[in-house]
């Protein structure tokens, strides 16, 4: 290590001259001063958007640090409701913002101050992805999504001008298939529990997530009539339990996973032909040469949402920081770059600018690729010729028939859920 | 006078060893057993004196399927061990003549693990898979037309896994107790008329006691505190304790993993208990 200099020389005129360089070049919403670059701001999440591309992109466009940590949903759920001052930004989806949001640990936010927020689609606004949609069943965005006012503890019905979260990225997930080892189609959730596929299928090991699963299956087999999904009876959860607990010592099931790795190696090495999966991990079949589907099925998607929160603590200069790092993240950037990944952008629009024709065309409006598609870093996905799986935005997340949910008998669920794993 | 400073440097002799003890064994167990009593709701724990937990632990019935599940990890494991690792403990002791050689197949022996536990385990994933290479290897000798499925996925993948993790903590010790046995003792049964197994039987194993005693716990204990190998070796399907546990503790329901882990280190004393009626280690050492 050189000891610091007093006065220039070579080097340094070559690193300022850089940066002026790069700060008349890149058109960034920059707060342009020298305190800016001390931010530091310490976010939080699940792994599916804690993406060192973005803490990287944030340094560059923004100036300040962006530190994330990336925790499974279990972890991030209770340092969110335990350790408010351990974090600035939270990166939680919909449904822990409704267990979380009680404990007064996040602070409203000014849509008014959001650039944006006209352009963020109807799901996260009314509800409704096109003014005739129905609203699916579960913690649907954006009953969680508003309150009265600055402090306002409880979730408001409608848009209020303060938002709990700022929607991000979102899905809609279904299963996964291997076409080639099962050749024939499969349209209905029910197929999970087809004694054909016996030894063959799995489901996910995580429990607010695998009980939606479940009831799409019960509800599809006609064997469960939900009041709502997304908020089980203990007779509906038992019931629920009951059939997939039969099915488990029947063989039906090679294993469970839990990970995303095990839901791929699952997949990639034929041990499963059909199981509950996530779009990336189709994608990291896929890219290995191996036949993967993410099949839609007749009754609908099990969808999810996540969002950015801000710790109840931020203020002053900081909490101005963390206002410009919303405003960036629905600016485009992230959201080009979540979508190519097979993800949704919160304002779709804005990505468009950072997308080719091609991957646009492929992605959002489910036409036929025009050319080989590839992932941010680089794997190949699709080639020229092929569609999206399930078709355009409108047609996946228009058929959500539940989102991710917390139940009143969440813990009761949860004491089931171990019972099952270990049945 | 000298009687007096006499205790006071014994218990400071001991000090060091009773505050380790106290503060890394007895305090984090006294610990578990008061949050076994407290409740929890989703994301937090909170004190109380409630049976809740026991409760609902002794009220299902997977409890008593899964400590059953536990047991028999334990026991087949257990067998396995002590044949293979008697088995190779006989052969380096008193087959394997010099030293050197008995010292270089015992470090052969430990090669393994130099590797880490997981990835010893989940290597056998890939070859017992489905489409593994066992399976492949089978079908193309004309043995089987269709693949096992019961090689992965199942008590066999559990147990083939517990068996080579562990073999070695069973042939160290008995090893160790075989090295110490006069070999003057085998010559007197040999003068005496006894056949080679009559000196097995009547000689080696009983002198071996200690060290099979030794090499028992550390595998009974090692299977019934396990749960990732029950985990990835069985791809979640089946479950022992450790994995109860671990859910529990997944899903934040601390009180509820600490209850279960009281009854677990219960049964598992109780076990040793069993065992050290059989045997004084203490008088062999």
């Amino acid at each position: 290590m050189a000891k610091p200099k007093v006065g220039y020389t070579r080097r340094s005129l070559l690193k300022t001259g850089g940066a002026a360089l790069a700060a008349s070049t890149l058109p960034a919403p920059m707060l342009w001063a020298q305190d800016t670059k001390n931010i530091v701001l310490r976010q939080f999440g699940t792994g599916v958007s804690n993406l060192n591309d973005v803490a990287n992109k944030v340094k560059e466009d923004l100036g300040f640090t962006l530190e994330m940590t990336a925790l499974d949903s279990d972890s991030v759920t209770q340092r969110a409701a335990t350790q408010p001052d351990s974090f600035d930004i939270a990166d939680i989806e919909y449904w822990i913002c409704k267990k979380v949001w009680p404990t007064g640990n996040l602070q409203a936010m000014d849509t008014s101050k959001i650039a944006n927020y006209d352009k963020i689609v109807g799901i996260f606004r009314s509800g409704k992805l096109t003014p005739e949609s129905e609203i699916a069943q579960g913690t649907a965005p954006h009953t969680v999504g508003f309150v009265d006012g600055p402090d306002g503890t409880s979730f408001a019905s409608e848009e209020t001008g303060w938002m709990t979260l700022i929607p991000t990225i979102y899905n809609a997930d279904t299963l996964g298939i291997r076409p080639d080892l099962i050749g024939r189609p499969i349209e209905s959730w029910t197929e999970l529990l087809n004694p054909e596929f016996k030894g063959k299928a799995s489901i996910l090991d995580i429990s607010s997530i695998g009980i939606m699963d479940m009831a799409m299956v019960c509800e599809a087999m006609g064997e469960i009539q939900y009041g709502d999904k997304g908020n089980m009876t203990r007779e509906e959860i038992d019931k629920t339990m009951a059939i997939f607990t039969e099915a488990k010592r029947n063989g039906q099931f090679r294993a469970f996973w839990k990970t995303f790795d095990e839901s791929v190696n699952l997949m990639a090495s034929g041990e499963v032909v059909i199981q509950s999966m996530w779009s990336p991990a189709i994608t990291a079949v896929k890219s290995r040469g191996i036949p993967c589907v993410y099949q839609p099925l007749k009754e609908g998607y099990r969808s999810w949402g996540g969002g950015i929160g801000l710790s109840s603590s931020l203020s002053g200069m900081e909490l101005d920081a963390a206002y410009d790092y919303i405003n960036w993240y629905l600016s485009g950037w992230v959201g080009g770059y979540l979508m190519r990944q097979g993800y949704y952008s919160a304002v779709p629009e804005t990505s468009k600018d950072f997308m080719s024709e091609n991957e646009w065309g492929y992605w959002f409006e489910g036409k036929e690729a025009t050319d080989v598609i590839t992932s941010p870093t680089g794997d190949t996905l699709a080639q020229a010729g092929e569609t999206r799986d399930g078709g355009s935005f409108y047609d996946r997340m228009g058929a959500v028939a539940c989102w991710n949910a917390v139940m009143d008998e969440n813990q009761y669920m949860v004491r089931k859920w171990n019972e099952f794993i270990a049945a | 006078m000298q009687l007096k400073n006499r205790h006071i440097v014994g218990w400071l002799e001991a000090a060091p060893l009773a505050v380790v003890l106290l503060g890394f064994l007895i305090a984090p167990i006294i610990m578990i057993v008061i949050v076994s009593f407290w409740g929890a709701t989703e994301f937090s724990i909170y004190p109380a004196f409630q049976f809740d937990n026991y409760e609902f632990l002794f009220g299902s019935p997977v409890t008593y399927r899964v400590f059953g599940a536990t047991l028999k990890y334990a026991f087949i494991t257990w067998a396995l061990t002590l044949a293979i690792g008697f088995t190779v403990a006989y052969f380096l002791a008193f087959h394997v003549r010099s030293l050197t050689m008995q010292i270089a197949l015992f470090l052969v022996c430990t090669i393994p693990f130099w590797t880490s536990n997981i990835i010893r385990m989940i290597s056998w994933i890939p070859f017992l898979g489905r489409n593994g290479i066992a399976n492949q290897t089978l079908i193309s000798w004309g043995v089987i037309d269709e693949p096992l499925e019961w090689l992965l996925y199942s008590d066999f993948a559990v147990i083939l896994a517990f068996v080579h993790l562990y073999t070695l903590f069973m042939v160290v010790p008995i090893f160790n107790t075989m090295m110490r046995i006069d070999k003057s003792l085998l010559e007197a049964a040999r003068d005496n008329g006894a056949s080679g197994f009559q000196t097995l039987v009547h000689v080696i194993i009983p002198l071996t006691k200690p060290g099979i005693m030794i090499g028992t716990i550390f595998v009974v204990t090692l299977v019934m505190g396990d749960f990732i190998t029950v985990r990835f070796m069985s791809g979640s399907q089946r479950a022992n304790v450790g994995r109860l546990i671990s859910n529990d503790i997944g899903l934040l329901q601390y009180p509820s993993a600490a209850a279960t882990a009281v009854v677990l280190l219960c049964t598992v004393l109780i076990v040793i208990a069993i065992l050290l009626r059989f045997v004084n280690i203490r008088k062999e050492l």
